[in-house]
């Protein structure tokens, strides 16, 4: 292996050093300052006369005096089933203090684009007990669903509930599998305080020993962000597709990630493109979120949760509205509702799981889902226009109509939505509560229902009953 | 492309002198402007987008992770081309046309770099059964016989549009493969059952023609108000999960074309993995055979790479037009064209051209209508018709419909289904926003509506139009007053334009029956409405108040003709009982 001393140019994450022989692009590079320090860094671009190099530990420290050694080969992240359990940095080393790992397989972590052919199509419902997800926006396993949030809002609650309460029901327990899920958690940019709230309830519930922790924090080299998310991935992927683990990856934030990003283009003077992230933005999010699925004759699979703040609250920002095309659907974390104190403040309307559709119904949810979620939309978005025009009229210009529909919408919030973080419902519960709120509507306004299932489960004097029970 | 090379060492035509991303810089190539070339040690297939000198520029179709400078380039000296012949229907292609079921089996589920396969079988024998006799003329693009490609559609093989007029010498009746010569002209020229073709170039035609038949997509809203023509154009912009995909697939599902070609073009694995599943399994609503014999897949997903992806819809729209040439109605569906926008945008950004509006290369509109010009009603080389209906969704960043690629598809394509965010969210599906969309046809397919449906067919239209555009009106009101300050029979008109919505352009894609309304159901449903407007009317004007009318029981059923399978009797019995209802009032 050759070592240069040849860097010609330092500039931000970045760092440019004349070669004479040919480097790979996408190759590992080491930098070694004259103290000592070993930095890791990737080609970005080659040349025959120059390379350039983003560093992932940041550039503080490098000068023209450091070695550059070029290894070869494109960054791979060792795997084994003992990573179960272990606490990792950024860039994949253990920092929880346990044995060195010792790798059954080292993985190139860029991974390579699961063929749409050999997919399976994502169908199997999960259960994570949370009203808002189950009834209305249902997740399947293998799904990428995001969750689109704002700083300072509950989404950590609302992704731990779910770590800790998803399960797929009703799967053959004779034949002694597992239905719970394996964690692979990256934290990208977080805070401290914010990655121990999850590393605390994944120790308190015991979750750690079936989780694969990568810490970024906040104070971490941003550059690093880059590479987090894909170790991260490599790991799920080989823990699903070799070992047949169902795998749950939890990726926060997106939005850090997606900084980290803009930094490098803007280093190397890219054209930019909306909002100054970098025009590939699209393609690279997708190369991330598309490792998210099933394979067909394969026992495992990956489901994601990436978590995004949107900056000012806006979801035509550049990070959710290109998260928003590539994932199957998006969770909102809602700011009013949050304000409201409903827990979790799940925003349904523009809420969606792309891939409820497959996973719902007779035999593997409920016959009435489809048409329960469908009605709840329908009439929740009613009761928010109504609530709109009744700031403008007064409620004694809405006619009586009107008026269930605007009570819809306030017990729709308040007993659907609202459950708080430590209550698991089933999907039944779920269902039975659309249908005492349903109920206050009269029959002929649930056209979105199938007859039958109104006969079966419409509560006749609903107004009364809930009324009752809410005391 | 066609050979298979993944096993052959690379020739060293020219060197690799730079690597960035997709693009790749090479010396000593002496290669044309849009080559194929193959790059690096693993042969991974490119394309030339620009010479300098003795500098050439690559763009890669593959990964280019641990590629080099110092190795090797070889040159194809060909352009980018497609292999065309029977067996593309029932397939499922990348964006250079390489069948991913057979590099499934090549590489398993993970797609490896540097593979190649043909893009239809070269083993495969396929019977062939002459339509011309030794001693008969034929010229370019005349049919010379058929090949039973899937169960149903018969593939024609054609004289390729390149070779001259001449004599049959020889015909091979029987079961050949795809390269014997299967007719044989006096000049010597042989006639295969493969051609191929460069995907930039247009296939020739002789001339291109007005269209005047509707392509019936057994969508309400599409068929009723915004209708497309067979050989139109059609966009569907529309922000993240507004249902720019679902509408795609209803009209690959149930079009009344003769051809689907589906293009995933950067979007998502799973969509096109539920098309596999689903395509093979559901009949054509008109010839009751799996939809998957009547449709050829392009998949490059989001996670491929992004020079595939620009060259995806080419591919496609190529294939479209060899069946086009055999006399069929293809409609092709692109999802999404501004991917292949951004995949533009990503690889001019990386040869540092000088950018236009929002980072697109200058040539953006260029591109788009050269793309869009390929669609149309055209007479043949052979003096036959076929079609080509093209219908691309943009995905326009923000949901904003003022940027380039929507903006730049509006100016050329003929209708525009404007999907709407507000009407997703409330799940009113499809988000095909009435007042914004638009169709250019309406007045050229009139007349088929007329003699196919019914006489009043443009009349009832209007009708809906005129009710909801009134609703529009209203309800501004509304917003300031709230509805009980409005004239009893404004609140009434209110309620008719709810069902219109409701009952009318409201169809559940997801739901068995509804996903597919043919057009005189459509015209039915309508008609049904009107007759509720006209009784409920009446009825006011006898002085009944708007609240009992309100609160009839039967026209609330008018929202289950939708998904009623027999609707016809249920329609019937329906109007008798509301206009029993209603009259009862008074
Ligand atoms: N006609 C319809 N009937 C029922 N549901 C629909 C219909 N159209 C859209 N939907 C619902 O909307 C969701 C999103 O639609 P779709 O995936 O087509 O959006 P999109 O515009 O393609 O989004 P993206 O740009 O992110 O790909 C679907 O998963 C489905 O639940
Ligand atoms: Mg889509």
């Amino acid at each position: 292996m050759k070592e240069y001393r040849t860097i010609n140019k330092v500039s931000g994450p970045l760092v440019f050093a004349e070669v004479d022989e040919a480097i790979g692009y996408d190759e590992i590079v080491e930098i070694e300052t004259p103290a000592g320090e070993v930095k890791r860094g990737q080609v970005l671009e080659s040349t025959d006369r120059f390379v350039a190099i983003q560093v992932f530990e940041g550039t503080e420290g490098i000068d023209r005096q450091c070695t550059v050694r070029f290894l070869g080969e494109t960054m791979k992240m060792d795997v084994t089933e003992d990573l179960l359990g272990r606490v990792l940095d950024g860039s994949g080393r253990p920092i929880d203090g346990g044995p060195e790992i010792v790798p059954e397989e080292r993985r190139d972590i860029v991974g390579a684009a699961l063929n749409p052919h050999a997919r399976e199509y994502p169908a199997e419902f999960i259960q994570t007990g949370v009203s808002g997800i189950d009834g209305m926006n249902t997740l399947v396993r293998g799904q990428k669903l995001p969750l689109f949030s704002g700083s300072g809002l509950p989404h950590n609650a609302l992704a731990l509930q779910i770590a800790r309460q998803a399960t797929v029901p009703e799967e053959d327990e004779a034949e002694g599998e597992s239905t719970e899920f394996a964690v692979v958690f990256a934290a990208m940019g977080i805070t401290a305080e914010e990655a121990n709230d999850f590393i605390d309830d994944f120790e308190r519930t015991g979750a750690l020993e079936r989780s694969v922790v990568f810490m970024n924090l906040a104070d971490d080299p941003s550059v690093e962000r880059t590479v987090t998310p894909r170790l991260a991935l490599t790991t799920a992927e080989y823990l699903a597709f070799e070992k047949g683990y169902h795998m749950l990856v939890i990726l926060t934030d997106m939005t850090n990630y997606c900084e980290a990003l803009r930094e490098i283009g803007a280093a190397r003077e890219e054209v930019p493109g909306r909002r100054g992230y970098p025009g590939y933005m699209y393609t690279d999010l997708a190369m991330l979120y598309e490792r998210a699925g099933r394979i067909q004759g394969q026992e495992g699979s990956i489901t994601q949760i990436p978590i995004l703040t949107m900056p000012g609250d806006d979801d035509t920002h550049p990070i959710p509205d290109l998260t928003g095309y590539i994932t199957e659907g998006q969770i909102y974390v809602d700011r009013d509702l949050d304000s409201k104190g409903v827990e979790p403040p799940i925003n349904v309307l523009p809420s969606l799981s792309r891939l409820m559709d497959e996973g719902i119904g007779e035999g593997l949810t409920r016959e009435d889902h489809k048409g329960v979620s469908d009605q709840l939309y329908a009439a929740y978005a009613e009761g928010e226009d109504l609530r709109a025009l009744v700031n403008i009229v007064g409620r004694e210009a809405l006619d009586e109509r009107d008026n269930r529909y605007l009570d819809f919408a306030e017990r729709f919030e308040t007993e659907f939505i609202q459950q708080g973080y430590d209550t698991n419902r089933t999907i039944e519960d779920t269902l039975d509560i659309a249908w005492e709120l349903l109920s206050m509507l009269p029959k002929d306004e649930l056209h979105r229902i199938d007859e039958e299932h109104i006969e079966t489960y419409y509560v006749e004097d609903a107004a009364e009953t809930v009324g009752a029970e809410a005391d | 492309m066609s050979q298979a090379t993944q096993t052959e060492a690379v020739r060293e035509d020219g060197t690799i002198t730079g690597v960035s991303g997709p693009v790749v810089t090479a010396v000593g190539l002496e290669a044309r402007m849009n080559d194929v070339v193959y790059v690096g040690d693993e042969g991974l297939m490119g394309e030339v987008i620009e010479i300098e000198g003795d500098e050439t520029t690559i763009q890669v179709y593959e990964e280019t992770s641990g590629v080099g400078p110092g190795e090797p380039v070889e040159n194809t000296g060909n352009p980018l081309t497609v292999d065309l012949g029977p067996g593309m229907l029932d397939s499922i292609y990348d964006g250079v046309q390489r069948p991913l079921d057979v590099l499934e089996t090549i590489m398993g589920s993970f797609l490896d770099r540097g593979v190649d396969a043909p893009g239809i079988d070269l083993e495969k024998e396929w019977e062939f059964t002459p339509t011309v006799e030794v001693g008969d003329e034929v010229g370019p693009g005349e049919v010379v016989g058929t090949v039973p490609e899937t169960e149903s559609i018969d593939h024609k093989v054609m004289v390729p549009p390149t070779f001259d007029e001449g004599i049959v010498a020889e015909v091979n009746d029987g079961a050949y493969t795809v390269d014997d010569p299967v007719v044989v002209l006096e000049s010597g020229e042989e006639i295969t059952m493969r051609q191929e073709w460069p995907v930039r170039r247009a296939r020739p035609t002789a001339d291109k023609h007005s269209p005047i038949v509707p392509l019936v997509t057994g969508q309400r809203i599409q068929d009723g108000l915004f209708p497309i023509a067979k050989g139109g154009t059609a966009a569907i912009p529309g922000p993240f999960g507004s249902g720019k995909t679902v509408t795609q697939q209803s009209l690959a599902k149930f079009a009344d074309a003769d051809i689907v070609v589906y293009i995933g073009c950067g979007e998502r694995g799973n969509e096109m993995t539920e098309v596999i599943e689903d395509f093979p399994e559901l009949p054509d609503p008109q010839t009751g055979n799996p939809l998957m014999s009547r449709t050829c897949l392009i998949a490059n997903t989001s996670n491929m790479p992004v020079a595939a992806r620009e060259s995806c819809v080419y591919t496609g729209i190529t294939i479209a037009e060899y069946y086009r040439d055999m006399g069929y109605d293809v409609a092709l569906m692109a999802d999404s064209t501004s991917r292949w926008a951004e995949a533009m945008r990503e690889i001019s950004s990386r040869l540092e051209e000088m950018p236009g509006e929002e980072g697109y290369p200058a040539y953006l509109s260029a591109r788009l209508s050269q793309f869009y010009e390929r669609a149309g009603l055209f007479t043949l080389l052979n003096g036959e018709q076929g079609s080509i209906s093209v219908v691309g969704a943009v995905s326009p960043p923000g949901g904003d419909f003022s940027e380039p690629v929507t903006q730049n598809t509006l100016r050329i394509v003929k209708t525009f289904w404007a999907l709407d965010s507000d009407l997703a969210e409330r799940r009113h599906f499809p988000a095909i926003n009435w007042d914004e969309s638009y169709s250019l046809y309406k007045s050229q397919l009139d007349p088929w509506f007329v003699e196919n449906v019914a006489e009043d067919y443009p009349e009832l239209r209007q009708w809906a139009v005129d009710i909801l555009d009134e609703e529009g009106e209203l309800q501004e009101i509304v917003q300031l007053v709230g509805k009980d300050a409005l004239p009893e029979d404004q609140q009434l008109t209110l309620e008719v334009a709810r069902f219109v919505r409701e009952a009318w352009l409201q169809q559940n894609a997801l739901h068995d029956v509804d996903r597919y309304c043919p057009p005189e159901k459509t015209y039915a449903i309508l008609q049904a409405i009107q007759t509720y407007h006209d009784e409920a009317f009446a009825a006011l004007d006898a002085g009944v108040p708007v609240e009992d009318i309100r609160d009839a029981s039967a026209p609330p059923r008018l929202n289950r003709i939708g998904t009623t399978e027999d609707y016809e009797p249920f329609i019937e019995k329906l109007v008798d009982d509301m206009t029993e209802e209603l009259r009862g009032l008074y």
